[in-house]
């Protein structure tokens, strides 16, 4: 019973669950850490072994590598000029993390690190953080001309700055918002279509005769969940960026 | 779908979690930010020290040896071009010299053969005068010699008629009267 229920239920998959103990505390490594570690290898592995040869004629592994630099750079460069890319570093691997993260979710009996909301809103919080220290660090209380427009007539002050400070505070939450909701609703629509055709092959004939239409779906909402992966990955990066420019340049 | 769904964890995790939806369960949030801190950490460390360097490198160098190898290129073909004029200098100035040769060999020839011209028309009209000389002398010498059979048939004619053998002298005179006549 418990294990075809289990195979039915699309929210099993985020169940966070410690690998070695049986209890969950603050340093038990579970299955989103095991995802975590294999996030960052894969990343490492792709960075690091695959420039190791350092050929002017790249090969596969680092072509893809330089191909993720340049993307990234580019990315960087467009939105913060070239003095933004001091936090090319930053975003590179905030973009590598979670383009890793969705993609590797996508195989089948993974675990999507970047489904959970403490995951996604750390990552949110980090780069808020970083805007507001950098910010902070860099121009003063000229920082705070980010919340006061120019050219906004006196009347109107008060009530622009209070729209600026509210959109400010709900920028972390709809980036972390957006990153988990994009993949949790993914992984729950792929898992209920997979339950579909199971709970159809157990079925009447006619559901039998139907049960690869879920599966044809399956199919076409995999290769849609591609887009979404490496799209919120890049959502999450462009983001990143425009929210360091504030800190780069406020007041514009 | 709740039921369903507490039924599924409670099979698999047991008392660990909880009834919530799980990426809203609280319980594993501190493990996932120690763990998210320790790995993306360490990838910040090793993207930004390692590999981000690493990658800027290789893309450097790479466009340092293209521009190189384009500067070069470049280099290598003002090279071709300049060799290309020089060549094309030394073949006019071959050529120039070449026909200032041919054109002194000419004249010089000409003017040898104008010589040589010369010279030989007047070694022909010196054996031509001695060669008319000579007819000359043969011609004078063939009509002496007429002259002479010319007297002494004369002297036989008028000794065969007259029976006696007339003088020398006027045989003579009579043979240069019929010349002049």
């Amino acid at each position: 019973m418990a294990a075809s229920e289990q195979a039915n239920d699309p929210i099993h998959q985020f169940i966070v669950t410690p690998l070695m103990s049986e209890h969950i505390g603050a340093a038990s490594f579970t299955n989103a850490s095991l995802f975590m570690v294999v996030v960052s290898l894969a990343v490492t592995y792709l960075m690091v072994l695959g420039t190791s040869s350092k050929a002017v004629v790249p090969g596969r592994l680092q072509a893809a590598a330089e191909m993720a630099y340049e993307f990234v750079a580019s990315t960087v460069r467009g939105t913060m000029g070239q003095e933004g890319m001091r936090f090319f570093p930053f975003v590179f691997s905030l973009f590598m993390f979670v383009i890793f993260s969705n993609m590797i979710g996508l195989i089948p009996y993974t675990f999507t690190v970047t489904s959970q909301i403490v995951v996604t809103f750390a990552f949110a919080a980090l780069v808020i953080g970083a805007v507001i220290i950098y910010g902070v660090m860099r121009h003063g209380s000229h920082f705070l001309h980010l919340f006061v427009p120019s050219g906004v007539p006196a009347l109107l002050l008060p009530f622009i700055v209070l729209i600026e400070i509210i959109s400010f505070v709900s920028r972390p939450v709809s980036l972390s918002v957006r990153l988990f909701a994009n993949m949790l609703a993914g992984h729950i629509t792929l898992k209920v279509f997979g339950a579909f055709v199971a709970m159809m092959l157990g079925g009447g004939a006619l559901a039998v005769v139907l049960s690869p239409l879920p599966l044809i779906a399956i199919v076409l909402l995999t290769a849609f969940e591609l887009l979404v992966a490496v799209l919120q990955a890049y959502v999450f990066a462009i983001l990143t960026c425009v929210y360091l420019n504030d800190a780069i340049h406020p007041g514009h | 779908m709740a039921t369903e769904h507490s039924a599924g964890t409670q099979a698999h995790g047991g008392a660990a979690h909880s009834d919530v939806f799980p990426p809203f369960d609280t319980n594993h949030f501190s493990s996932q930010l120690v763990w998210l801190a320790l790995t993306f950490g360490a990838l910040y460390l090793l993207m930004s020290r390692i590999a981000l360097p690493r990658v800027a490198a290789i893309l450097e160098d790479r466009q340092a040896t293209i521009s190189g190898d384009l500067d070069h290129s470049v280099a290598m073909q003002k090279q071709a071009q300049d060799a290309v004029v020089a060549c094309e200098d030394l073949l006019a100035n071959a050529r120039a010299r070449a026909q200032a040769l041919a054109e002194a060999t000419h004249l010089k020839l000409a003017e040898e053969a104008v010589e040589t011209r010369k010279s030989l028309e007047h070694s022909l009209k010196e054996s031509l005068e001695a060669a008319d000389v000579r007819i000359a002398a043969a011609k004078a010498r063939a009509m002496h010699n007429v002259e002479e059979i010319a007297a002494e048939a004369a002297a036989a004619i008028v000794q065969q008629l007259t029976g006696q053998a007339p003088d020398a002298a006027s045989i003579a005179s009579a043979i240069a009267a019929g010349h002049t006549a």
